[in-house]
Parts: structure tokens; C-alpha cells; sequence
């Protein structure tokens, strides 16, 4: 039907009602098909003004980054890049079972969908777990920005590198704040998932309705790539040996 | 977009090649590849990034061409925020 969107005759309340096409479907649709191209919409309408607000983030990072080069190249140097890497592929993970459990909820499989969608949790609590822990490292190294802030062991480490303290903090000061950032978007992933998840144990969901799996599935996998970026941009700026 | 089912064997393709890229961003970014290091890092997480989009989020199977527009032009005022900035930030001082 998607075709022809404004779709159907005018008609009367006589031919609606969950007798002729089920509880799901809204009345000023015309299929469900169309209603959910619409909420699908509506969702990337969302991840627009999302992309924006992390934008702006990440245009600051590039005008330091672009001024302070050393100290982000050695703040960089002083995180975790294992960690990194397997938080990486922990939200990499995280998609996938999201999009399996888009998959389970589109078949109609409910049981399979609820297995899908804790895992997900699973993976997200995982992610914010090795994420504090790499914070708590980085407070016992005074490395968050402030009155206790001191980057003499990062001066001491790499002496090849020219290191101005002041703009070290400017580089811990984006870390922190865009961590952070996608770090509240994960913590309302892992609340938005509980909620499904317990909806959909208790058979809300199923083939013709699954709109709140789908979106909630294109919010995981909007801030699984935030953090795609945030990865090389933060962790990757400058690995070679020095000289 | 959703009539269509994908195989889960195409998913599980799409998640191994991105841990694949993953192992080897992190891994490249030990040799010294000159100005190039940050090139390579960044087209490796588009590439990521458009695997997801493309295929876990199903863009690549939708009808529905408003949203394809939505997408495209908020990547446009993305790099137009970028670009702009930098061009003003990245020549100030040349005088």
C-alpha cells in the first residue's frame, strides 16, 4: 500500500475496529505496513536531532584536537585500549542480538524475542561496567579534570611529547564528556530494553506489532555508532612507536 | 521495511565483519603509517558505521524514501557543522 500513502475511501466507523484488522492498526492508517514506515519515520526524525546533539561534541573535539594535538595524542596513549577495544565488541555484540531480536519479534517467535532482548541487557550492563571501570582508573590517576587534576605521570611517560597540563585537561574534559554522554544514552538503552523486554514476556508483541522492538532497536544500534567513532577518535589518535 | 525478513546468517556475517574491522583498527593503529594512521581509523568506523545502518538498522531494504531523505540530510548538516568550523578554525592565524 505504500504506493498510494493517503490510500482508502472515506468511511465510517463501521468499517474499523479490531473485528477488521486487529487491536494494532490506528485508524488513520491505512495498512500496517504504512503505520509502520510512519513510526520508523518518526524514530530517524529523532536520530537526526540526536546526530546534532553529539555533533556538536564531536566539532568541538575536532577544533582541540586540532590545537592541542600532543596532549590529546598523549591523553590518548594513557587509556585502557584493551578495554577499548572489548567494550567495542561487547556493543557490537549488542547490535547484533538486537537485531535478532527485531528478527524474532518480525517472525512472531515471543519466546525467542525476550531471549534476544536479555541478552541485549546483558551486553549493555556489560558495557557500563568495563566503562566505570575505566573511569575508576582514570580518578585514582587524577586524571579528571578539576582541582585534583595532575597529568605529571602522562608528562613523565611520554617525554618526547611536547605536554601543556592546561589543554591535557581539555582533552580528559571531551573525554569525560562525550563518555559520558553516550554513557546516559546506554543507561536509557538499558532502561528502555527492560521495558520491552518485560512487555514482551508478557506477549505484547507479535508479528503485525512490533513498532517499540524496531525503534528501540534503532536507538541501540544509533548509539552502538557513536560509539563506533568516539572508539578511534578518543582511544586510536596516536598508537605508533615514538621516536 | 519490515515485509522483508533477513536470513540470520546475513546478521552473523555483517556482526563478524564488524569485529573483524574492529581487531584491525586497533591493531593498525600501532604502525606507523605516517598522516595516514587517522585516515584509516576513520574509514574503517564509516565502513562500521554503515554496516550498521545499512543492515541492522535495514535502511538498505526500506520503501520508504522520506526516510532515506531524513538520513542523508542530517549527515549533510553533520559535515556542513564539521566542515564550516574547521574551515574557520583551521585558517584563522594564517595572516
Amino acid at each position: 500500500m505504500s504506493d498510494s500513502p493517503i490510500a482508502v475511501e472515506p468511511h465510517g466507523p463501521e468499517l474499523h475496529g479490531p473485528e477488521l484488522h486487529g487491536p494494532e492498526l490506528r485508524h488513520h492508517f491505512a495498512d500496517v505496513e504504512q503505520q509502520r514506515d510512519a513510526a520508523s519515520l518518526g524514530m530517524w526524525l529523532f536520530l537526526a536531532t540526536e546526530i546534532m546533539f553529539f555533533g556538536g561534541m564531536f566539532c568541538a573535539y575536532l577544533v582541540y584536537r586540532y590545537w592541542h594535538f600532543h596532549e590529546f595524542a598523549a591523553g590518548s596513549r594513557s587509556l585502557d585500549i584493551y578495554l577499548g577495544t572489548i567494550n567495542t565488541a561487547v556493543l557490537i555484540c549488542s547490535s547484533l542480538t538486537v537485531a535478532l531480536g527485531v528478527r524474532a519479534a518480525q517472525m512472531g517467535k515471543q519466546k525467542l524475542l525476550v531471549v534476544y532482548l536479555l541478552l541485549t541487557l546483558v551486553f549493555g550492563l556489560a558495557f557500563l561496567g568495563i566503562k566505570g571501570k575505566e573511569w575508576y582508573d582514570k580518578y585514582k590517576e587524577h586524571h579528571i579534570p578539576g582541582a585534583s587534576f595532575n597529568a605529571d605521570d602522562i608528562v613523565k611517560e611520554y617525554p618526547q611529547i611536547p605536554i601543556n597540563q592546561q589543554s591535557e585537561q581539555t582533552y580528559f574534559s571531551l573525554y569525560f564528556a562525550m563518555t559520558g554522554l553516550h554513557a546516559l544514552h546506554m543507561v536509557i538503552g538499558v532502561g528502555l530494553f527492560s521495558v520491552i523486554a518485560y512487555l514482551a514476556m508478557k506477549g505484547r508483541y507479535n508479528s503485525h506489532y512490533y513498532t517499540p522492538v524496531e525503534n528501540a532497536g534503532l536507538y541501540w544500534h544509533f548509539v552502538d555508532i557513536v560509539w563506533i567513532y568516539l572508539f578511534p577518535l578518543l582511544y586510536l589518535i596516536d598508537r605508533k612507536p615514538l621516536k | 521495511m519490515s515485509e522483508r525478513i533477513l536470513s540470520s546468517k546475513l546478521y552473523i556475517g555483517i556482526w563478524a565483519t564488524l569485529m573483524c574491522l574492529t581487531v584491525i583498527t586497533a591493531a593498525v593503529s600501532f604502525i606507523d603509517l605516517g598522516p595516514f594512521n587517522t585516515v584509516v581509523a576513520l574509514v574503517i568506523a564509516t565502513v562500521k558505521a554503515s554496516l550498521v545502518i545499512l543492515f541492522f538498522m535495514h535502511v538498505k531494504y526500506t520503501h520508504e524514501r522520506m526516510t532515506k531523505v531524513v538520513i542523508v540530510a542530517a549527515f549533510f548538516f553533520l559535515l556542513l557543522l564539521l566542515a564550516l568550523s574547521m574551515a574557520d578554525y583551521t585558517t584563522r592565524f594564517l595572516a
